[in-house]
């Protein structure tokens, strides 16, 4: 479980975290949702500790992970699995190579066995076979694939999912989302996704939080999104007429 | 004073990537091929450009030489002499320097530029895996090590340059030129270049690794620092010349 509690963050004197706490459970998807510039990536990267909050816990089981020395937080990073939005995947190694690198650079294995389980992740993600790509040959939707498969190659108990299907078509994007779903319920990673895709949110919110102008205003599934009437969240998930008069039948 | 500020800030955030650079890397093995790497990126891709620039700055320093010692007074073997130490004293260790700090220097920061507005730096960071140890460290040996060959390769290719001047143009006998190379040779200026070039690939990485991985926005941003890296690095390499000068030859 990952566990955040009175998270502030500011730039100057705008505060983008303003006293977020929150508890994301193990097994779940938990889904941090906001309007661009409401927090989101700032409380995930500072989830990831890529960014010092000013105030607050950020707490990985029983280990505070905030104000942790560097040694003891790589500890912790090494049981972390991280999909960036972009991908982030290094452009200088072809798939196999960007797989096999925690693999090298965390375990002892012999290179049978490393390769083994690149093959098993990239079966896994549905890209068989794409081993000798590079990034730049691979599509957005392949990219996002192979770097959910680095992600999971140390076999992580957190992964931390920074808009994964953005710049994706509709039906890509549930795809990826669902593979995610997939894999943190096979692997019982305790899973948080930052997204302002809705279709995500309906798809895999098992429990959805809501970041409105840095402060924590909704919390709750994503059945319970059909049914709440908090205005800032309506405007934000029911953005269209039509959604609002999906919104209504339903 | 604002600028002093300014660069004092930027000293110290300069010492501390240089300190986090080395510290323990994660594998020496992984170190080692890194290093293999970079020897090829950095050393051996620059093989051409110094062959070319040394051998018509060579011929180019004796017709000059030539030229302008033309009287009966003057032995023609200075020809070779003055090309010689002009080689070893100064061209081959700071100029060939400043131009390696415009070819390796922005390759660099580009570099790492990229992989920090891509995610990639933030991609090992939340691995576990110290990124200044990981990408710098290797850099900054492979041109430590390799920098002095090519400071090497530059004064034997110069010295060749000049011989094939004197064959071809016929500017004075071309055993007075190997005369010359010989006459009065202090084994000194060669340590002494090469300690020189040391120092000088020390600061191109550096620096350059400095500007590129501290890069904040785009694409622009990314242009800008390749730029800042190399002016700088060829402002500080001309700085250190005067010291380490004054240093070793009194």
């Amino acid at each position: 479980m990952i566990e955040v509690k009175n998270l502030y963050k500011s730039y100057e004197d705008n505060y983008v975290l303003n006293d977020i706490s929150a508890r994301f459970k193990p097994g779940r998807c938990n889904l941090i949702i906001g309007q661009s510039g409401s927090g989101k990536t700032v409380l995930l990267k500072s989830i990831a500790g890529l960014i010092e909050v000013d105030a607050g816990e950020i707490w990985y089981d029983d280990q505070k992970f905030s104000h942790m020395d560097t040694k003891s937080k790589q500890e912790i990073r090494k049981e972390m699995g991280v999909l960036f939005q972009g991908a982030a995947l290094f452009d200088s190694l072809t798939v196999e190579e960007n797989i096999l690198f925690p693999l090298d650079m965390f375990t002892d294995q012999s290179r049978a066995e490393k390769l083994d389980r690149v093959n098993f992740c990239l079966e896994r993600v549905r890209v068989s076979g794409s081993n000798q790509l590079y990034p730049a040959e691979l599509s957005g939707g392949m990219k996002k694939r192979v770097a959910i498969a680095r992600a999971i190659a140390l076999n992580p108990r957190y992964l931390l999912c920074d808009e994964p299907n953005s710049g994706l078509d509709p039906e890509t994007a549930i795809v990826i989302d669902n593979l995610i779903k997939e894999l943190t319920e096979e692997f019982q990673m305790t899973t948080i996704v930052n997204s302002h895709d809705m279709n995500s949110v309906l798809e895999i919110g098992d429990n959805v939080i809501f970041i409105y102008q840095g402060r924590l205003c909704w919390e709750g599934s994503r059945k319970e999104i059909l049914k709440t009437d908090n205005e800032a969240l309506n405007n934000f998930v029911f953005a269209t007429n039509m959604a609002r008069q999906i919104k209504k039948e339903v | 004073m604002l600028w002093l500020m300014k660069l004092l800030e930027q000293i110290g955030i300069y010492m501390l990537l240089i300190r986090r650079t080395f510290s323990r890397p994660e594998k020496h093995s992984i170190l080692y091929r890194q290093v293999v790497r970079e020897i090829e990126k950095i050393g051996i891709n620059s093989f051409g450009i110094v062959v070319i620039i040394s051998i018509f700055v060579g011929a180019v320093i004796t017709i000059q030489v030539n030229f302008n010692i033309e009287s009966p007074l003057l032995p023609t073997y200075l020809v070779g002499l003055t090309v010689r130490d002009s080689l070893l004293l100064e061209f081959s260790s700071t100029m060939m320097a400043l131009i390696l700090a415009g070819k390796v220097g922005s390759s660099i920061a580009s570099e790492l530029g990229m992989m920090r507005i891509t995610e990639q730096i933030d991609a090992l960071e939340v691995m576990g895996i110290n990124s200044a140890s990981y990408l710098i460290l290797p850099k900054i040996i492979a041109s430590v090590v390799f920098f002095p060959i090519l400071c090497l390769l530059s004064i034997i290719v110069g010295l060749f340059g000049g011989y094939l001047v004197c064959v071809t143009a016929q500017i004075i006998p071309p055993a007075e030129y190997i005369d010359g190379i010989q006459y009065g040779f202090r084994p000194y200026y060669v340590s002494y270049a090469l300690t020189k070039t040391v120092f000088y690939a020390f600061i191109i990485t550096s620096v350059s690794a400095y500007f590129g991985y501290h890069v904040k926005g785009g694409a622009v941003e990314v242009g800008k620092s390749s730029t800042k890296a190399v002016v700088q690095s060829s402002i500080i390499i001309l700085l250190a010349n005067l010291i380490l000068t004054r240093t070793i030859l009194g």
